[in-house]
């Protein structure tokens, strides 16, 4: 069987708030065309994992590189040119709530001056069927619309520039059941109909059996188990026995609070690109 | 406690700050001069600050304007000298009042608004969301509020002076029985053109400390709702204590020319 080349690689990666040690040396492959979900408990840095790859949190320490090309300490020009290839579904949806609905979803195609406003706005509404959402929403801003539509928004400004890498941070969180169904059903077609690469971080096994090719498991810092989705319910690991049971007794610690989730939202990205 | 190492401390986080601010101010300007502009929000930027800080600008000018000529009245009619007061109200207002009292009001208003407006973009992500979006966030967001801060507030300040000779004008005619051509006349009898333009160059440097001193603030807020309230409390504070510090830089500056 031949194996899909390498998207994303991570060797190493170690990333410190002051002394709380999130990420300790993890090692992870991305192949293309492949949706790859890291699953973990809260605060154990699946967030920070992301905002590494992207940039937008400078690593301590490792090697990131995206198609070969090397993140971490990269130039703001290059960076740029790295994040050209991502969309990102935030985990709050941050949608820019001073635009509205269209402007949302074509702003990463106005941002690469491709297309003047109005074919902005009628990519806008081609994109926004995608997500099941229609014209009404148009010009509409984003405090007018309800969780689910929010998030419906975000990704289809995630999709809009047809990236080649997707990331998902928590895209269920916060959604009722049947919601969350009809997001894990969205971004996992987003991802076939794009070919793109996934990487995706959520606490909601529901979630990844929908979207996962692979799973990924976090444990202070480290990649503790990765394999196929089918491989998953007999890992043979007693922690990702544990986390996809959810049992409150096992070999996991349980965390008193969830620093790395509150270093990573407050902390200030570099600047730019 | 060593008092060495607090003194220590104090210093470096006081140094910290200062160079961050600076490199914030470089990296903005820099980057921003380069491009990509975005002339729809530095529009939308200098419409807030200008337009609609016009009210809060005016009523406080024309206070300002009417106690100055009350005030000095009160002080030059000791010394039976109270022709001056048109010459005081204007040059007052021009040099020093129109300026600082203009940037301090905008700095309440503006400031606060803009630490509160990037401080939430920053805690819910959407300056992050802007980074994956090929979106410079120095470029799109702050660029245009130093642009609009610096060009705005000078003309907001001539308004203001306008505004406060008026005030002097009202009070002096129908209160202290000033003829009013002859105050018109006296009002412009000292005034020069410089007076009025250090005060346009006052106005500018205010303009542009508010700005900077609202986005630095938001920008580098963090944890949540209350970081977003520290961070507009600090871009008020911050801003106005820079702009009667700067004032009195400034004055000094025009003073020995």
């Amino acid at each position: 069987m031949n194996r899909p080349p390498v998207k994303i690689r991570i060797r190493g990666l170690r990333k410190s708030f002051g002394d709380n040690r999130v990420l300790r040396g993890l090692d992870l492959d991305v192949p293309a065309g492949r949706s790859v979900v890291v699953i973990g408990g809260s605060g154990t840095g699946k967030s920070v994992l992301l905002k590494c790859i992207l940039g937008l949190l400078p690593a301590d320490a490792g090697s990131i590189t995206v198609d070969g090309e090397e993140v971490v300490g990269a130039s703001n020009a290059t960076l740029d040119r790295i994040r050209r290839k991502f969309g990102m579904l935030f985990q709050g949806a941050a949608l820019f709530d001073s635009l509205p609905v269209w402007e949302n979803v074509a702003f990463g195609l106005l941002a690469r001056r491709q297309l003047d406003r109005a074919e902005a706005r009628e990519r806008a509404l081609e994109i926004l069927a995608r997500v099941g959402l229609g014209a009404e929403v148009l010009d509409l801003f984003p405090a007018e619309l309800s969780g689910g539509m929010q998030k419906r928004v975000a990704l289809a400004r995630a999709i809009a520039t047809e990236p080649e890498i997707l990331f998902f941070d928590e895209p269920t969180t916060g959604l009722d059941p049947i919601m969350a169904d009809v997001i894990n059903e969205l971004v996992r077609r987003s991802v076939e109909k794009l070919g793109a690469t996934a990487v995706s971080i959520t606490h909601d096994m529901a979630s990844v059996r929908k979207i996962a090719d692979r799973v990924a498991m976090l444990y202070e810092g480290v990649i503790i188990w990765e394999g196929a989705l089918a491989e998953i319910d007999r890992s043979g690991n007693p922690y990702v026995d544990q986390f996809i049971h959810g049992r409150a007794e096992g070999p996991i610690r349980v965390l008193q609070m969830a620093p790395a989730d509150r270093a990573v939202r407050g902390e200030p990205s570099r600047h730019g690109p | 406690m060593n008092p060495l190492a607090v003194t220590g401390r104090a210093t470096i986080a006081v140094s910290r700050t200062v160079g961050g601010i600076a490199f914030f101010a470089l990296d903005g300007m820099i980057r921003g001069l380069r491009g990509p502009w975005y002339p729809r929000q530095i529009l939308r930027q200098m419409i807030e600050i200008g337009y609609y800080s016009l009210p809060v600008v005016g009523l406080t000018a024309i206070f300002t304007g009417m106690v100055l000529a009350l005030q000095s009245y009160t002080g030059f009619a000791r010394f039976e000298a109270p022709d001056a007061i048109p010459t005081i109200v204007v040059l007052s207002m021009t040099r020093e009042l129109g300026p600082v009292l203009a940037g301090l009001m905008v700095a309440g208003r503006v400031g606060a608004a803009m630490a509160a407006e990037l401080g939430t973009m920053r805690v819910t992500e959407q300056i992050d969301a802007l980074l994956t979006l090929a979106t410079d966030p120095l470029r799109y967001l702050v660029f245009p509020r130093l642009i609009a801060g610096m060009l705005m507030l000078p003309l907001l300040v001539l308004v203001a002076d306008v505004i406060g000779v008026m005030g002097g004008f009202l009070v002096s005619v129908y209160k202290l029985g000033f003829g009013p051509i002859e105050y018109i006349n006296r009002t412009f009898d000292f005034l020069e053109a410089q007076d009025v333009i250090s005060g346009l160059v006052k106005a500018a440097v205010f303009g542009f400390i508010v700005a900077l001193m609202g986005c630095y603030q938001g920008y580098h807020s963090r944890g949540g709702a209350q970081g977003v309230g520290a961070a507009t409390t600090r871009a008020v504070v911050s801003a106005s204590i820079l702009i009667l510090t700067a004032d009195y830089m400034l004055t000094e500056i025009f003073f020995s020319r």
